[in-house]
């Protein structure tokens, strides 16, 4: 049953595509296009003294990650066309008396003018833009002192320091990966296995199989263990291009990881093949196993929102999405490097939920057309 | 051993099937006997396929009973199992599995020893006429290949009972030709095979047959016993112009018991052949219809079927034989 199963996965090339390319897409999509750091944000600049300390300042903008500077105009009319055709997300406007009053009362004001559409963005271009600023008036006004031979710090310069609170590496994708991870696990495995029993069902073979001997526990195991297979090989993938591209640390074990990802698994895959005993067709079959994987996994598992700052009704209902776990156990095995002994809450809750799936999907499968 | 029954090897008594309020399978009873080649003969909806599905532990009955083998579907579907071989009505085998890793998967469904799976894959290969076609996808062999295929995993396990719901459907005549003449082989080694089929001349093959119609058992007995005997009086084939008035005027005559189109003729029985012959194209001209031909011809099937239930086995696929 297993045999025929991988020569069959072998053989059709979306289940191929499913199992081996998907993750890969995900990993690389998600990875890219989740990120919530924003780099290399399009900066245009109009400078109106055009003195030494103006260029000494943007030249901070331009030594900085975080910025591109595009281009440098010399009317306000261009800078807010850059602004509003989006070519620009942050504008600076260095006055023409920005170098005299540097000096004179340390007061200098720069315009910033940012893109608000996208609030996350904007929120982090106006950080980084502080701190660019903040870092260069301060460093200004200590190297002034400190050449009119005055004692440093002691003209009550007060400097800004900002910090980004929920991302203090500035690399959101540390956290984002291993809970990528999770959803491409549960996507894939769900997917593939609703699909398994559902195909069988349309495509008539199973009124044959179920005419034979075999046990509906047989059925089970052999539908699903090539997949298991599939899924640890998926998670060795997904972690692999998450380290190795995404230059996200790993600190834990393998075993560890595994041993969570095994438990995952029999969830996941118990689902979807409950699933697709349930619905008969694959359409449906595949539908229903993206509702109650995906959605959960991505609103609820605390991949992308964090749980405890969700309200408390939407809190009490993540303790039943079996994501919610696993993306605890991978983030802690990736970040933090603990062993499974540490994380015996959530790995405890995986293996309550993976028996009682198991169980489930093991009674589920009925070798009759009734 | 218990509850074993070594007399008839399908037993059946007053079996209902019912699907909500539609009875699909209404009180039909019969027995075979092992090496029996037993047809179940009936239009589309008659039944056929939910009693076999019944048979083989598919489905479970609404009440009545049936030993296959020995044991009863109802509650000993596994034993049942372990003694039929199946042959659904849609080709069911994985087409995107060689021929020969189809026979091993269904050797190994089938709990076909180790030892023995070898040399019943190879036999069942060359019954099947797909030697040198071992490692061919199943997706691409011709049908009447295919249907010799399944047949060839369904007996793997050498069952004692052998189900086949419309086997040769949509396979061309020479194939079926050979189909049944591995039908005939497998219950010449004592196995009871079961074939419904809504081919006439297939129907002829059968050792017995049961007519089905919406459910019921209509008749039951050897080809010729159902032609011999069901048949009330002669039957008559007229070809006359035009047909359809002529269909209509030849059901009011008091001669005739019954008429009915076959291909362009009509079939119509009377009571008496020869006093039919010499009145009744007097009749026929009176109301303005022409006929050419009125002459008695041997039953068919088909006739039988008509006459018993009013209805065409195969809507406009049948003609006079």
């Amino acid at each position: 049953m297993a045999r025929k199963e991988l020569i069959q996965i072998r053989r059709d090339p979306r289940s191929l595509f499913i199992a081996l390319i998907m993750p890969v897409m995900q990993m690389a999509m998600l990875g890219y296009g989740v990120s919530l750091d924003a780099k290399h944000i399009p900066l245009y600049v109009y400078d109106q003294e055009g003195s030494q300390e103006s260029q000494a300042l943007l030249k901070r903008f331009q030594a900085s990650e975080y910025f591109d500077l595009v281009k440098t105009v010399d009317n306000y009319r261009e800078l807010t066309a850059a602004v509003d055709s989006d070519r620009s997300k942050l504008a600076v406007v260095i006055p023409f008396d920005f170098s005299e009053r540097l000096r004179d009362a340390n007061q200098t004001n720069v315009q910033v003018i940012v893109d608000g559409t996208d609030d996350n963005t904007a929120n982090l271009a106006t950080d980084y833009a502080r701190a660019v600023i903040g870092q260069f008036s301060v460093d200004f006004r200590t190297e002034w002192l400190r050449r009119q031979g005055l004692p440093v710090g002691g003209g009550g310069t007060v400097s800004i320091e900002p910090r980004t609170w929920f991302n203090e590496d500035l690399e959101s994708r540390n956290f984002i990966i291993p809970g990528i991870v999770a959803l491409v696990m549960a996507l894939v495995g769900a997917l593939l296995t609703s699909l398994t029993i559902s195909r069988e069902w349309e495509r008539g073979t199973m009124e044959q199989l179920i005419s034979t001997p075999i046990t509906s526990q047989e059925v089970m195991f052999g539908k699903l263990i090539p997949y298991f297979a599939i899924g640890l090989v998926d998670a060795a993938m997904c972690v692999a291009i998450g380290v190795w591209w995404f230059d996200v640390p790993f600190r834990g074990t393998l075993t560890s990881l595994f041993a969570t990802t095994s438990l995952f698994l029999i969830v996941i895959l118990g689902i979807g093949f409950m699933i697709s005993v349930a619905i008969k067709s694959q359409l449906g079959a595949s539908q229903i196993a993206l509702l109650v994987t995906l959605l959960p996994t991505m609103m609820l598992s605390g991949f992308a929102f964090p749980i405890d700052q969700m309200p408390p009704v939407i809190r009490a209902i993540t303790y039943v999405v079996y994501s919610r776990y696993y993306v605890t156990i991978l983030k802690a095995i990736f970040l933090k490097g603990v062993g499974v002994r540490a994380l015996l809450a959530p790995v405890m809750a995986m293996a309550i939920y993976a028996v009682v799936i198991g169980w489930m999907a093991t009674h589920a499968f009925k070798k009759t057309l009734d | 051993m218990a509850g074993q029954d070594t007399t008839a090897s399908v037993r059946v008594e007053s079996l209902v099937k019912k699907f909500g309020k539609f009875t699909a399978v209404d009180r039909v009873s019969f027995a075979t006997a092992p090496g029996e080649i037993f047809g179940f003969l009936g239009p589309n909806g008659a039944g056929k396929s939910t009693t076999i599905r019944i048979l083989c532990g598919l489905l479970r009955p609404t009440s009545g009973k049936a030993v296959v083998a020995g044991f009863d579907v109802a509650r000993q579907a596994e034993e049942v199992r372990q003694n039929i071989g199946y042959m659904s009505q849609k080709f069911s085998l994985y087409n995107t599995l060689k021929v020969v890793e189809n026979l091993r998967f269904f050797a190994g469904m089938y709990s076909v020893p180790r030892d023995l799976a070898d040399a019943r894959i190879r036999e069942a290969i060359a019954m099947a006429g797909l030697a040198g076609h071992e490692h061919d996808l199943t997706a691409t062999l011709a049908g009447g290949w295919k249907q010799r295929l399944a047949l060839g995993c369904s007996i793997l396990h050498r069952p004692k009972v052998l189900f086949l719901d419309e086997p040769t459907s949509g396979v061309d005549p020479i194939s079926r030709r050979q189909f049944w003449d591995l039908i005939h082989e497998m219950a010449g080694g004592g196995v009871t095979v079961f074939v419904s089929t809504h081919y006439m001349d297939e129907a002829e093959y059968c050792n017995r047959l049961a007519l089905m119609n919406r459910g019921a058992l209509v008749a039951l007995g050897t080809p010729n016993e159902l032609k011999r005997h069901l048949m009330k009086g002669a039957l008559l084939l007229a070809k006359c112009e035009p047909l359809g008035p002529a269909l209509e005027i030849l059901q009011h005559n008091p001669a005739v018991v019954d008429a009915a189109v076959f291909g362009e003729a009509l079939h119509v029985t009377v009571e008496d052949a020869a006093a039919a012959t010499t009145s009744l194209p007097g009749y026929l001209a009176e109301h303005g219809v022409k006929c050419t031909r009125l002459e008695p011809i041997p039953p068919s099937l088909e006739d039988v079927f008509v006459q018993l239930t009013g209805r065409r086995i195969r809507a406009g696929e049948v003609t006079a034989s």
